[in-house]
């Protein structure tokens, strides 16, 4: 049976990593490296590694900088930020990511998706949506949810999975680094939308909110970053938690 | 050992070199198919789509070589993922098109049972036959997946393992010197690992490749179905 995955998100800023609340005031966490290397040892199921400046300092992802993390990775990479062409694409997955994000891009020249996903295959072109809630409407933003784009998440998803999309990253902008909750509505309306994988991501603070994101939202994998970095809980905690509720999850009889 | 790393522009090269290199080999990435004389043993990695990736093995000279030096003579290939779909005759992926033909059969799109996702992304079990290459990786152990097509074998004797999704569909392919993975071993922790070490102590076995005198039987029709390891 296919498991569902507990997926820790390393956002970088220059070199070091970064947490923030909302999308903004980005604290300082350590540097990636011994990140990686933790989580490396603690086998985790997957890693999201997110340069959260390229695209708003409109440069390019740093092509050595990902090369020699990659280096130290032996679990599953995505690898995200600042992804304008298909050069950058082919660049990163040549670095050692094995998925690569869009984001920003995609608003400006969706034919981006389709080419990357002919040209490496969809399974590798992870679409990323930051969504921020308006009242009780969802809208996606882009440039780091600086910049509001008029799409419905939903509608947007559809439109990614069309364009060649292997796996849609649902984050919430308000709940990002609250440890409050996944947005389950959100990730709800994605989740129906689409027939690909879909990425849970913003607001886990628990490991039943994991489980809710999966179990009620219908999510397959949940990344978390803050409820990682700042309280005591693991990837492995989680799956374990994840386990003994009977959600199917890799090695549960080694973690239980 | 020295094992040869087939570069044709595509793939994620440097993770597979690390993991062999982890593994104690002497692993090295080459874009030239003179290269292969120097080798023991062949990796076929690849993320990316069926015919643009033949197209750059046709581009890069090594279509003929391959089969030659896996069929002829002997030599140990490991594909991994599209480098597995790559050893079938035909492909369907973005059109019809004809592959090594190194294992007879057919690369198709997985097709979704119920509420399941396309593609499959993840961890998933091997139910593995006994084979050299998954000495001391236990039956049903998880390993890592993404892809959205799979290696229907014309003939079930080649099928080594098969996984619980859509069905069942074949997650690894043998058939004398060249064997595939679907999954991928060097992101697949401690049992992956285990099956590159595997890999480099393999010499392949020297019957029934489809350069040999028996004529192989072409794709009928899947038999994936009737299998359960």
């Amino acid at each position: 049976m296919l498991k569902v995955r507990v997926i820790p998100t390393l956002l970088y800023k220059d070199v070091g990593l970064v947490k923030g609340t909302g999308f903004n005031s980005w604290r300082r966490v350590g540097s990636a490296m011994p990140a990686i290397k933790v989580y490396n040892t603690r086998d985790v199921d997957e890693l999201i590694l997110m340069d959260i400046s390229a695209t708003v300092d409109g440069r390019e992802p740093d092509f050595d900088a990902i090369a020699e993390l990659a280096e130290e990775c032996f679990v599953p990479l995505t690898v995200g930020g600042g992804v304008r062409d298909i050069e950058a694409v082919r660049l990163l997955l040549r670095a050692g990511a094995d998925k690569v994000t869009v984001n920003s891009a995609a608003y400006a020249r969706p034919e981006l998706i389709t080419e990357a996903a002919l040209r490496f295959g969809s399974q590798c072109v992870v679409a990323t949506i930051d969504a921020v809630k308006t009242g009780d409407r969802y809208v996606c933003h882009s440039h780091a949810a600086k910049q509001s784009t008029h799409q419905h998440p939903a509608e947007w998803a559809q439109r990614l999975e069309q364009l060649g999309a292997g796996e849609i990253l649902i984050q919430s902008v308000e709940r990002d680094g609250t440890l409050q909750g996944y947005d389950l509505d959100l990730i709800k309306c994605v989740t129906e939308a689409v027939s690909i994988p879909v990425i849970a991501s913003g607001g886990a603070g628990t490991y039943q909110h994991m489980h809710e994101a999966l179990t009620q939202a219908g999510a397959s994998a949940v990344a978390a970053a803050a409820m990682f970095h700042f309280t005591e809980q693991t990837p492995a905690q989680a799956k374990a938690f994840l386990a003994a509720l009977g959600v199917p999850v890799r090695d549960s009889q080694r973690v239980a | 050992m020295s094992v040869l790393i087939v570069d044709y522009g595509m793939g994620n090269l440097a993770s597979v070199r690390r993991a062999l290199e982890e593994c104690g080999a002497n692993a090295f990435i080459s874009d030239n198919p003179a290269d292969l004389s120097d080798c023991s043993h062949i990796l076929l990695p690849g993320v990316g789509a069926f015919s643009d990736a033949m197209q750059r093995l046709q581009q890069g000279g090594w279509v003929e070589p391959l089969r030659r030096i896996v069929c002829d003579e002997n030599i140990p290939l490991l594909g991994i993922c599209l480098g597995m779909q790559l050893l079938a005759d035909v492909g369907e992926e973005g059109g019809i098109h004809p592959g090594l033909g190194i294992i007879p059969g057919r690369v198709v799109r997985l097709q979704p049972v119920a509420n399941e996702r396309i593609p499959h992304v993840g961890w998933n079990s091997v139910a593995h036959r006994q084979h050299e290459l998954f000495d001391g990786v236990p039956v049903n152990s998880d390993v890592y997946f993404v892809h959205s097509y799979h290696f229907i074998p014309a003939d079930a004797e080649d099928i080594r393992a098969t996984t619980p999704y859509c069905g069942h569909f074949v997650s690894a392919v043998g058939r004398g010197a060249a064997f595939g993975t679907q999954f991928h071993p060097e992101k697949s922790s401690r049992h992956g690992l285990r099956i590159l070490r595997n890999f480099l102590t393999w010499r392949g076995e020297a019957a029934g490749l489809t350069n040999s005198e028996e004529q192989t039987p072409r794709f009928v029709r899947p038999p994936v179905r009737s299998y359960r390891a």
